[in-house]
């Protein structure tokens, strides 16, 4: 199968401290295709990632984006992928929240990566960071009116008016 | 309150209470000579020296994770071009096998070693470009007058693969769309056996000349641990010390049967940056080397494609011809092919770092979600950190190092 | 050596020169034309290179296509100090603000080019961030289409733009026809 090594022996010990030292907090833990993912609760993410950095090697955040499900009752999401360059292993990271409740604890003060990551985040979905230095637009302008990247946002630009609706599949 | 003279020029408090700097704030771009695309810095300046930068990028933000939303597979190649523009084929290729991750589709060695030499022609292709510009924020043209010419070499061996010269859209999911004519091949040994030459003179105009060690050695510093918190990855990194490549870390396409060397820097400044890619040009062509003796050793000549009917289109002769090809390329094109439900993130080295992959499919013919894990973006967050107490000059020579490339930044 | 292989070269000219009366020591020829001839060859471009088409400019310039022969031997990033303005590249609608401050502090006469899909039309980028091509905030002159074009289309876009300046009227940018095109863009 295409991919990374799947590190069997890594996953399973990286699952049962995690388990150990989370239980309930966990939503679950899966293994999608070659990286296993972690679903956390939101209340304790900020510890999971913690644990993750210091107990056991993910030094590394790879990356972190925001989800947008529309239609499902956990309807915002964000994933952290992490990598532990040590030991050559990768773990994605879940977490889902509500959207009345769209703040999330920001990862800044482990990852000074995270800064840009999570402008990003609030730029396209609105995704609100507690506690990080500098929560303003990055890539679209300061005063955009929404959050382009959810679902119900449209993706062309609505000034157009040479667009015929018969070419374009609509 | 005393009135002498400040010894320490540079220090805050000289008269009690009064801060006697006089502190400017600068506007660096986003039009400006030295940036290498459109990203803004307000600096506050302290006469010459930097205290602080404001960044300000997005102004050549073109959605292209909100286009990926909206276009099958095989259009979002075309996307992946304009990222990191000067090094188009190994977003392509990284692309490619992110879906074939996706769709489980294993590629023949053939394909695999075809791949190598393009991405790394276009890693060559990506540090010609950062190294002569580098020179050229020195004061130096020559170079880039003079090895510029070989991403002319370089443009003409895409221009036979795929008819492109920058923005390639090279290759297919599961292969190539077709065999490489003899004109690539006789190409491309040109390039390993003429470019040695060349940047042998690149090396001796610019690696021990006193000017240039002077101007860019401890000009915009980064330590080891400091580059792995701000997410760097690629030359960048290895310039700070840090032996991470994603060729070796976790081998894709091959690489893992390839012999290189991953050359590190010591201070993570400018010359280091400079000095990693020169080596990194030279380990490329040994790879491309390795690589066409592998294809040369191999019997089977003509393979180009992953023998997966349902996901890789047929060659166009046979969908004129043949009822089978015919139906395959009908629904390869209008998506009646099932896309598995799923996740993958892969990544692959680009001329910058980690370019990462993250798909989230959810069986439609358009992804769920496309993440880019764009390294531009990623370490470009240190710029401010980099440059504080160095000079205005040496803060356009920190960021030319780094390669920032605006279409990877805003994406 | 073209003599030994019996291959005919033309004499290389410099320019061709506008139609006049020459004699002894001196060419007379109409005012414009001969003003024409001089803002034509030695046009300086502002490279406003935003993205990929910027590269593809760079390679225009440089030693294999090589631009300065047609006089744009100096580049000049001051608007200040250009005659053409050169769109290459993707211009989002954060940029089309500074884009327009860059034209209008261009000095008359200015002459725009559009280099590529993107500045056209917005190319293959029809998203919400991305300005449907540079002609909504400024007045373009020459389209180039490609992504990225050749080297050989961007000289075919710069040899148009040397035509229109050898063949412009001195009284053009005070014409009424040119005035109107300016308020249409809100530029005074």
């Amino acid at each position: 199968m295409p991919g990374f090594a799947v590190k069997a022996e890594r996953d399973q010990q990286v699952k049962d401290r995690v388990s150990a030292a989370f239980g309930e907090r966990i939503s679950g833990m899966e293994q999608e295709r070659d990286l296993l993912c972690i679903q956390v609760r939101k209340e304790a993410l900020h510890d999971l990632l913690r644990n993750l950095r210091d107990e056991l090697g993910f030094h590394f955040l790879t990356t972190c984006c925001g989800m947008h499900f529309p239609g499902e009752a956990q309807e915002f999401g964000l994933v952290y992928h992490l990598h532990n360059m040590r030991a050559g292993h990768r773990i994605r990271v879940k977490c889902r929240t509500t959207a009345n409740d769209l703040e999330f604890q920001t990862a800044t003060d482990l990852w000074a990566t995270a800064n840009w990551m999570e402008r990003e985040a609030w730029d396209f979905f609105g995704i609100k960071f507690k506690g990080h230095p500098n929560l303003k637009r990055i890539l679209n302008m300061e005063d955009f009116p929404a959050f382009p990247m959810r679902k119900d946002y449209p993706l062309e630009d609505p000034t157009r008016q040479d667009k015929d609706d018969r070419f374009f599949g609509r | 309150m005393s009135q002498q003279p400040p010894t320490d020029f540079w220090s805050k408090d000289l008269v009690e209470g009064r801060d006697l700097r006089e502190l400017t704030t600068l506007n660096l771009g986003p039009t400006h000579p030295a940036t290498h695309g459109i990203f803004q810095n307000v600096l506050t300046m302290d006469g010459e020296i930097i205290l602080d930068a404001q960044q300000t990028i997005g102004y050549i933000h073109r959605a292209f994770e909100k286009i990926a939303e909206r276009r099958p597979f095989y259009q979002i190649t075309t996307l992946t071009d304009r990222m990191n523009y000067c090094s188009a084929p190994i977003n392509n290729m990284g692309w490619h096998m992110t879906v074939e991750k996706l769709l489980n589709i294993e590629l023949p060695d053939r394909v695999q070693y075809m791949r190598v030499i393009v991405m790394e022609l276009a890693r060559i292709a990506d540090h010609i470009i950062c190294n002569t510009i580098i020179g050229q924020d020195v004061g130096a043209t020559t170079p880039f007058l003079y090895v510029y010419q070989w991403r002319e070499r370089i443009y003409e061996v895409y221009e036979e693969i795929c008819g492109a010269r920058l923005t390639t859209n090279m290759g297919r999911i599961g292969g190539w769309e077709r065999n490489w004519s003899d004109t690539v091949w006789a190409k491309t040994k040109a390039i390993v056996k003429e470019l040695p030459a060349s940047l042998k003179e690149f090396d001796n105009m610019l690696l021990r000349n006193r000017i240039f060690m002077d101007r860019t050695i401890g000009c915009g510093p980064i330590s080891g641990e400091r580059a792995l918190q701000y997410g760097f990855t690629g030359p960048n990194l290895r310039a700070a010390g840090v032996d991470y490549d994603v060729r070796v870390a976790d081998p894709y396409s091959g690489y893992n049967e390839f012999d290189f060397i991953i050359p590190v820097g010591t201070n993570g400044d400018t010359y280091d940056r400079f000095t990693v890619r020169q080596e990194e040009m030279r380990q490329s062509l040994s790879i491309i080397r390795q690589a066409l003796e592998k294809l040369e050793k191999m019997s089977d000549k003509t393979t180009f494609r992953a023998d997966v009917p349902e996901w890789v289109l047929p060659p166009k002769e046979e969908v004129y011809s043949a009822m089978e090809p015919l139906i395959w390329h009908f629904k390869i094109v209008m998506g009646e092919t099932e896309v598995p439900v799923g996740e993958v993130y892969h990544c692959v080295e680009g001329g910058n770092g980690e370019l990462g992959f993250y798909l989230v499919s959810d069986g439609g013919r358009a992804p769920f979600r496309l993440h880019l894990r764009r390294p531009c973006y990623i370490y470009y967050q240190a710029f401010p950190e980099m440059i504080k107490g160095s000079m205005l000059s040496d803060a356009i020579i920190t960021m030319s190092s780094m390669n920032v490339i605006a279409g990877e930044l805003d994406a | 050596m073209s003599e030994q292989r019996g291959i005919e070269r033309p004499r290389p000219t410099i320019v061709k020169a506008p139609e006049g009366h020459s004699g002894e020591g001196f060419f007379a020829t109409r005012v414009d034309q001969a003003i024409g001839l001089a803002r034509a060859n030695s046009l300086w471009p502002l490279p406003f290179a935003t993205s990929c088409c910027g590269i593809e400019f760079m390679s225009t310039m440089s030693s294999h296509y090589d631009l300065s022969r047609f006089g744009m031997e100096r580049l000049s990033f001051s608007p200040r100090q250009s005659d053409l303005l050169m769109v290459m590249g993707t211009i989002a609608k954060k940029m089309a603000p500074v884009l327009r401050d860059v034209y209008m502090q261009m000095a008359e006469p200015k002459w725009v080019l559009s280099m590529g899909a993107c500045a056209c039309t917005g190319g293959i980028f029809d998203s919400y961030s991305v300005l449907q091509g540079i002609d909504r905030v400024i007045p373009v002159d020459v389209y180039i289409p490609g992504c990225p074009p050749r080297p050989e289309q961007v000289i075919d876009g710069i040899l148009r733009i040397q035509e229109l300046a050898r063949n412009e009227s001195l009284r053009r940018r005070y014409s009424k026809e040119y005035q109107d095109l300016l308020t249409k863009y809100a530029i005074d």
